[in-house]
């Protein structure tokens, strides 16, 4: 029985950072179990489910089920309704993230990871005043179950940081509300992921248009915590633009989700536990894309871990912090980076957005590489909105 | 106190992330505060994106 067995490792959370660290560890050898809150993986989504080619071939070579769409092109909608497309260097995708989560907690169970769902983890397992494994509830029957170490990919929510000690608490500030529905019955360009960006629509964030294939596609906002405190809504305000926007839409589905946009977590492991994905704030601060990053984590948290388990370490934090060091050194130093690119444009007024695309619907279509058409935007700061445009495709 | 309308509420833990004394549990389909736990600093509905999170004051018996 898989709550009876002592593990190496357990997983807490099967989305795409939980899985790949799960397929990675049980690959080497280690026993590894992947527990899962929701009944079933990947059900429901709370994704806009946009990933570029090349993130998702450092990991996986991509499955045509996996894939809704093929996008080629950007277009960013100001305020006032004027908009500029941009193409993309490389192709993106936007996924069906229900068959895709599904799909990567399958090659973990291949690679001989238990994959449990339907379990709640409520508590951590303490021996000795140390992280020992697990508590919860798994089909309204309590379990207990120890391993070396615990790796919460819970999400936005993390509890396993904090029931370790770790302060994963979010500041309004960088955290967006999002709301996302999948509508149907519209007429929307399959190869277009569009952008309205305007503070009066979404302040702190944007509404996304992304294709789903036939008519459909995935349309949602994210919004500053901090913006519903005098104003309305992230379901407001989406459901106002899509009443005005859409008025015959069919709404499929609804997905709903806080989003951090923070900086990196200070602290991504202590003894006995590490976090990865969402649950450390692996995401890109402007965009609010995280699954590709969430799966660099959990590739360089896992070689740090297998190294350390298979040679018969204590996964103390000191043996641990390898994969802070790795992470602050490279992604973590770019999500940096992006937090403060953020701080610039989260300054810039519906006004300044209107005439930076105005300036650059002037440029002939020809010469509209990223690097002309943000040069041409922004005299005084032209690295500025270049850097915007790069994270955004780049993520 | 804060009160949550659970038809509403879509579980997906976005006042977990935001709520500063870690009152809020999360299950599948239920979620649960701690009114022993909570200061009813509201961060909880301002991050909420469906409005499932209400305030109300406390009922004098």
């Amino acid at each position: 029985m898989w709550n009876t067995k002592r593990y190496d490792i357990i997983v807490v959370g099967a989305g795409p950072a939980g899985s790949t660290f799960a397929r990675i560890a049980a690959s080497k050898g280690l026993s590894v179990l992947l527990l899962e809150r929701k009944t079933r993986i990947g059900v429901p989504v709370r994704c806009g489910e946009g990933v570029i080619d090349s993130g998702l071939r450092l990991f996986y070579e991509p499955c045509p089920e996996w894939i809704a769409t093929t996008i080629d092109k950007f277009c960013f909608i100001a305020p006032n309704g004027s908009s500029i497309a941009v193409k993309l260097q490389e192709k993106g995708y936007i996924l069906n993230r229900n068959v895709f989560d599904s799909d990567l907690a399958k090659f973990a169970e291949k690679e001989g990871a238990t994959v449990v769902t339907n379990a709640n983890v409520n508590s951590l397992l303490f021996e000795n005043d140390k992280v020992a494994g697990v508590k919860g509830i798994c089909n309204n029957e309590p379990f207990e179950i120890t391993s070396k170490l615990v790796i919460g990919a819970d999400g936005v929510e993390s509890r396993i940081g904090r029931f370790a000690g770790i302060n994963t608490k979010i500041n309004l500030n960088n955290i967006d509300s999002g709301y996302q529905k999948t509508i149907s019955g519209i007429d929307v360009d399959r190869n277009v992921c569009s952008f309205y960006i305007s503070n009066e629509l979404a302040p702190g964030g944007y509404i996304w248009i992304f294709p789903k294939g036939n008519d459909s596609a995935n349309i949602g906002i994210g919004i500053s915590g901090k913006a519903h405190i005098n104003g309305k809504s992230a379901k407001t305000r989406l459901d106002e633009f899509l009443d005005s926007k859409y008025p015959k839409h069919k709404v499929e589905s609804i997905s709903v989700g806080g989003i951090p946009l923070s900086k990196p977590i200070k602290q991504m492991v202590t003894d006995s536990v590490m976090l990865i994905g969402d649950a450390a704030r692996t995401v890109n601060p402007l965009s609010g894309g995280g699954i590709i990053l969430g799966m660099k984590s959990a590739v360089k948290a896992a070689d740090v871990a297998v190294k350390i388990l298979i040679s018969d370490k204590e996964p103390t934090k000191i043996n641990l912090i390898d994969y802070q060091k790795q992470w602050m050194n490279s992604e973590g130093k770019q999500i940096n980076r992006i937090y403060r690119i953020k701080t610039a444009v989260d300054k810039l007024t519906d006004k300044d957005l209107n005439n930076i695309i105005e300036r650059v619907n002037k440029l002939p279509v020809e010469k509209r590489s990223l690097a002309r058409i943000f040069r041409a935007c922004i005299p005084q700061k032209p690295s500025l909105l270049f850097d915007v445009a790069k994270v955004f495709v780049g993520y | 106190m804060i009160e949550v309308d659970k038809g509403d509420c879509d579980f997906c833990g976005a006042c977990v992330a935001v709520c500063p004394v870690d009152c809020i549990e999360l299950f599948e389909k239920d979620i649960k505060i701690d009114s022993k736990k909570c200061t009813e600093c509201k961060l909880c509905i301002y991050i909420c994106p469906i409005e499932a999170m209400s305030y109300v004051e406390h009922e004098t018996v």
